[in-house]
């Protein structure tokens, strides 16, 4: 392991007090990066300078940094997450930058995730999409038996391809029209391909893309950027299948 | 009408009625095509316009077609132009094309074309037009479009119109296929290259006439 050898980076970094603030970026030196600190810890020690030196620390999402929770969000030289394969913020090493490199460090950017601070946004927009449809309706009851309901194999590996998504909004952030169509149709598709979810499956993607629509995300185009900034790799095939819902449920 | 509001039914309409223009677009290649026969584009052109029901269904079609690709095009790219306002300071793109990303323009650019080639062509009221009759009286399809080819502009604006035509399809043909859900993650790839080799077949057939005549291979 190289311990020895740091790095000294150069960050430009957005900074924006507050949803009304218009922003700007601010630059910082990060002295002393070791190779195996992940992205987030990079940031850490930034601003432990920063508030020693009684400055605003940078503000930015994280939580259980292990690449599963969705919350980090940084576009990253202009590449959501940094633009490694399946990898969110978190899991970025410092080993991927070069010593002497300038990085550019900015919020996801899209008309339905305002800015709250510096580089958090809120994403409630996506959680609106989900309420709109993405659930099954039953009853509350006894918990039902395991395997009551019988799912062919390949149906339900089709489920968890579409379910690994985490919710992070990189779809939104590195569609260049600020679409949540990724997304939704992860959630349409897992819950299409189900028994349980097949009754209310009409319902769900009329809902579910009008929502899309009323939370101010754009329309897909099929650029498949979406994909290509997925920490999950949830595959555009999932949009296909929404499509296709989307016209079976047209003839309903 | 959902069909007509919601996000994935305009998308729907504007695949339809795109991929109704490329049938359109392969068909008229081929009949251009018959101009490498000797006496053979004027005798299409006599036999097509025998035709008139087929002639003005065609039109109607794809005046049709043209209108909502168009109204639901400039619409759809408003919308994402307002849902994406703010744009990086760093832009890093991984799968968009040149061809996605300028569809709004490339579309544009061939709406003018098409007039263009309409008041060329279709009512011959461009100055370079020469309207005459052939050997057996058909009117000389023939005569006109060498005549008009020979002038190196005119030539060239076609060609460029064919550029642009491509940029548009290399995009458009294969997300055809995914809009109306048509694609999974196999035939994704597959796709993608059969849209490419599709739109640079129709380049180098249509690109072929002016260039051979302007080169003076096809001479009138």
């Amino acid at each position: 392991m190289s311990h020895d050898k740091t790095m000294t980076l150069t960050l430009h970094v957005w900074r924006q007090k507050g949803p009304k603030d218009p922003g700007k970026f601010e630059t910082y030196e990060a002295k002393d990066v070791s190779p195996d600190q992940s992205f987030l810890e990079m940031l850490d020690e930034v601003n432990e300078d920063l508030i020693k030196a009684g400055k605003d620390p940078i503000a930015f999402d994280h939580d259980c940094r292990e690449g599963i929770c969705g919350m980090c969000s940084q576009v990253i030289n202009g590449a959501p997450h940094g633009g490694m394969d399946r990898t969110t913020v978190c899991q970025l090493h410092m080993r991927m930058f070069k010593d002497g490199d300038t990085i550019y460090i900015e919020p996801w950017r899209a008309r339905a995730f305002p800015i709250v601070k510096d580089l958090v946004v809120d994403r409630g927009a996506l959680d609106q999409i989900i309420q709109a449809g993405g659930y099954t309706s039953a009853h509350t009851g006894g918990i039902a038996d395991g395997n009551a309901i019988l799912v062919p194999k390949d149906d339900a590996d089709y489920a968890m391809d579409a379910a690994e998504c985490i919710g992070c909004g990189a779809c939104v952030a590195g569609c260049p029209n600020g679409s949540a169509m990724l997304f939704t149709s992860a959630k349409v598709s897992q819950l299409a391909v189900l028994p349980q979810g097949q009754a209310e499956a009409a319902r769900r993607v009329c809902a579910m893309t009008e929502e899309l629509k009323a939370q101010g995300f754009g329309n897909c185009t099929n650029h498949y950027e979406c994909q290509a900034s997925c920490p999950k790799g949830i595959d555009v095939k999932f949009i296909a299948k929404l499509n296709r819902e989307y016209l079976k449920a047209l003839c309903k | 009408m959902q069909l007509l509001t919601s996000s994935v039914g305009r998308k729907v309409l504007m695949a339809i009625t795109g991929q109704l223009m490329v049938l359109f677009v392969i068909v008229h290649m081929l009949g251009n095509s018959s101009i490498f026969i000797p006496g053979g584009i004027n005798a299409y052109a006599e036999h097509l316009h025998a035709l008139p029901p087929l002639v003005w269904g065609f039109r109607l079609v794809m005046l049709a077609s043209v209108a909502i690709h168009i109204l639901f095009g400039v619409q759809l790219s408003l919308e994402n132009r307002v849902a994406n306002a703010e744009t990086y300071a760093v832009k890093n793109l991984k799968r968009a094309t040149l061809g996605s990303q300028s569809m709004l323009y490339t579309g544009l650019l061939l709406l003018a074309f098409i007039l263009y080639h309409l008041l060329q062509f279709t009512i011959r009221a461009t100055p370079d037009i020469v309207a005459g009759v052939d050997a057996q009286g058909r009117f000389d399809v023939f005569a006109m479009v060498t005549n008009s080819f020979s002038h190196g502009i005119i030539a060239f604006v076609y060609i460029a119109a064919m550029v642009v035509l491509f940029l548009h399809l290399s995009h458009g043909i294969q997300s055809f296929f995914q809009t109306m859900g048509w694609n999974n993650n196999k035939t994704l790839p597959v796709i993608g290259k059969i849209g490419t080799v599709a739109a640079v077949v129709l380049l180098l057939g249509y690109a072929s006439i002016p260039l051979f005549i302007v080169s003076g291979i096809l001479k009138g």
